[in-house]
């Protein structure tokens, strides 16, 4: 029974987040000052701000296993995706509003691996909410200084002969990968493929599911 | 291919320069048009657009002799006035 950490254990022995009862920070406050206030004067309706929560709330990486499969299906898809991700993912309806997307491709011969060491950019219009992880200041540190020790401990063993190319997003753009398409999978449609193409794949941390962990 | 230097300069505030590459040199992977510069726009000023620049590294010109494998590359985007040509 682990009895060392009393401050993050429940009598039960799960782990909890401390409750968020203490005083409200000024920017809190702001916030939500003006918020009430915006809803008052009637410029932004209570339902328009529920909506835009929901519509962020529904982003996840199923948008991005849609651009991947649709990758692997189509050569000259795959073409404009590496030219240009933004305008690839919304010529097959993904709404990714103003995103600056780019888009890197694992092959026999590269993988790549996605960072933001300076805070934590991720491209959330096509992937969701990053996990915590993404943020930590170790993941961001490591992934850039010692990134094949990081991919050993998610489980990949990069050969030797593999170019690791890790991209840090420091400014405008936002990248994600496009996993190398898995052995025995030729013949799947494309709603198959996307279900093999995993969050850690398109960062860099993961490979697409081989079909049989499917 | 063009050869950059990151500067080595260190000014306060905001800035999007990670300071594991100052002084670091590298080649441009590709140029991404221009951007308001976060360095203004961080404190609500009006950010004048800086061409912004895909560099990459080796791992080896950043880390030395500590680097994993000296042929993995690091690519980051910077800001023009971050750069010197060499």
């Amino acid at each position: 029974m682990p009895h060392d950490h009393h401050d993050h254990l429940s009598p039960s022995g799960h782990p909890f987040r401390k409750d968020n009862d203490t005083p409200l920070t000024y920017w809190q406050q702001m916030e939500i000052a003006v918020r009430e206030l915006l809803i008052e004067k009637g410029h932004l309706p209570r339902a328009e701000i529920q909506a835009q929560e929901e519509a962020m709330d529904a982003r996840s990486p199923a948008n991005g296993a849609k651009v991947v499969a649709r990758a692997w299906a189509d050569p000259e898809f795959k073409s404009l995706l590496l030219k240009d991700a933004s305008e690839a993912s919304r010529s097959i309806g993904l709404d990714i509003g103003p995103l600056r997307l780019i888009a890197v491709e694992n092959t026999s011969d590269v993988h790549n691996l996605i960072v933001c060491t300076l805070c934590s950019c991720y491209p959330r219009d096509l992937l969701g909410l990053p996990p915590d992880w993404y943020k930590t200041r170790a993941y961001r540190s490591r992934a850039v200084k010692e990134p094949r020790k990081v991919l050993q401990e998610f489980g990949i063993d990069l050969p030797q002969e593999t170019t690791l190319r890790v991209h840090d997003s420091t400014a405008d753009m936002r990248y994600f990968v496009v996993p190398a398409r898995p052995d025995g999978t030729n013949h799947f449609s494309e709603p198959a493929w996307a279900e093999l193409a995993t969050r850690d794949s398109m960062i860099g941390t993961g490979l697409a599911r081989a079909p049989s962990q499917a | 291919m063009t050869s950059v230097r990151v500067k080595t300069i260190c000014p306060p505030g905001h800035v999007r320069a990670p300071y594991y590459l100052r002084g670091k040199t590298g080649e441009i992977e590709r140029a991404l048009g221009s951007f308001g510069n976060p360095e203004l726009l961080a404190y609500g000023l009006e950010g004048e657009e800086k061409e912004l620049y895909r560099v990459r590294f080796t791992m080896h010109e950043i880390w030395g002799d500590s680097a994993e494998r000296p042929e993995d590359t690091l690519d980051a985007e910077l800001y023009d006035h971050w750069l010197e040509r060499l």
